[in-house]
C-alpha cells in the first residue's frame, strides 16, 4: 500500500452563527468569528489517497485526474467564495474547519475511482488543522 | 463524525543533556556539543492534536479558545524562556525532546478535558522532531 498526498489551496471567507443561540451566546461562543460580514482565510487542502502501485504505470493514481478532480469538485466550489451563503454544505452547517474538511471529504470520496481516499486535512492558517479519515 | 484539530504553538528554552548516571567522558560521548554545561537554546515549535466528535450546534471538536487558554496557562507560561533543567518536571530526567513530549503530553493528559487528546509532538529545529501518543497507542 502506498500513500499519495496532493496540496492546494484556496482563499474564501466564512463566520461562526448559529441561530439556535442568542447573541450573547453566539459572541461568548464564537468571539471575533462571530462577525456577520466575514472574514477570510487562505486555506490549503491535503489529499492523501492510498492504493497498490500499477505494474506498468508505477502510479498509485493518475495525477492528472486527482488534480482535475480536486479542482472540479472542491476548488471551483469553495475557492474565493463566501462559504456561508454560496455553498450549500454551510446554508445549515456552521463553516468551521472541522466541518470543511468532512464536507471536502464527502465531495471526493463518491467521485475517486481507482485510489481510495485516506486522509483530507485543511489548514486554516499554518498553525491550526484538522484531519478526517472519514470515521462515524 | 470524528475529526483530528492539531494546534501549533512556540517557545524558546533552553537545556543541556547531561545525565549524572553517566561518567563526565560517557556524557560527551553520548550528548556531545548538547552535554555543554553552559546549556544552549531552541526554539520549539509544539503541535497539540485533539480528537472527538464533531458538535452539531458549535461545529467545532474543542472550542480553540479552552485549548489555547489551557496551553498558554499550563505549557507557555511555564516553559517559555525558561531554562528546562531548573524546572521541577527535569530534576530527575534529563530534557531532551523526547522527555519534553511526555511532560507536556501528562500535563495535558491529566488537565484538559475538553477533547481527547491524541498525540504531542515537537519541533525542536526544522531539522528534527519528536511525537509522543501516550502508553496505549499500538502502532499500525
Amino acid at each position: 500500500m502506498v500513500y499519495l498526498t496532493r496540496k492546494a489551496e484556496f482563499s474564501a471567507s466564512h463566520y461562526y452563527h448559529n441561530p439556535q443561540f442568542t447573541a450573547e451566546e453566539n459572541q461568548r461562543i464564537f468571539g471575533k468569528c462571530n462577525n456577520p460580514n466575514g472574514h477570510g482565510h487562505n486555506y490549503t487542502l491535503e489529499v492523501t489517497v492510498k492504493g497498490e502501485v500499477d505494474p506498468r504505470s508505477g502510479f498509485v493514481v493518475d495525477l492528472k485526474q486527482l488534480k482535475d478532480t480536486m479542482s472540479r469538485e472542491v476548488l471551483e466550489a469553495l475557492d474565493h467564495r463566501f462559504l456561508n451563503k454560496e455553498v450549500p454544505e454551510f446554508f445549515t452547517q456552521i463553516p468551521t474547519t472541522e466541518n470543511l474538511t468532512i464536507a471536502v471529504w464527502q465531495r471526493l470520496s463518491p467521485k475517486l475511482k481507482a485510489a481510495q481516499l485516506h486522509r483530507v486535512r485543511v489548514y486554516e492558517t499554518p498553525d491550526l488543522f484538522v484531519d478526517f479519515y472519514g470515521e462515524a | 463524525m470524528k475529526t483530528y484539530l492539531t494546534r501549533r504553538y512556540m517557545f524558546s528554552a533552553s537545556h543541556r543533556l547531561h545525565s549524572d548516571t553517566m561518567s563526565d567522558a560517557e556524557n560527551v560521548a553520548t550528548y556531545g556539543k548538547c552535554n555543554n554545561p553552559f546549556g544552549h537554546g531552541h526554539n520549539y515549535t509544539l503541535e497539540v492534536m485533539v480528537s472527538g466528535a464533531v458538535s452539531e450546534s458549535t461545529g467545532m471538536v474543542c472550542n480553540l479558545v479552552d485549548l489555547d487558554g489551557f496551553v498558554q496557562r499550563e505549557i507557555l507560561e511555564r516553559f517559555d524562556h525558561q531554562n528546562l533543567n531548573t524546572l521541577a518536571e527535569f530534576a530527575k530526567v534529563v530534557p531532551t525532546t523526547e522527555n519534553l513530549c511526555i511532560v507536556v503530553y501528562d500535563i495535558l493528559q491529566r488537565g484538559f478535558h475538553h477533547a481527547h487528546l491524541e498525540k504531542v509532538r515537537f519541533e525542536e529545529t526544522m531539522m528534527n522532531s519528536f511525537e509522543y501518543w501516550g502508553n496505549n497507542r499500538v502502532i499500525e
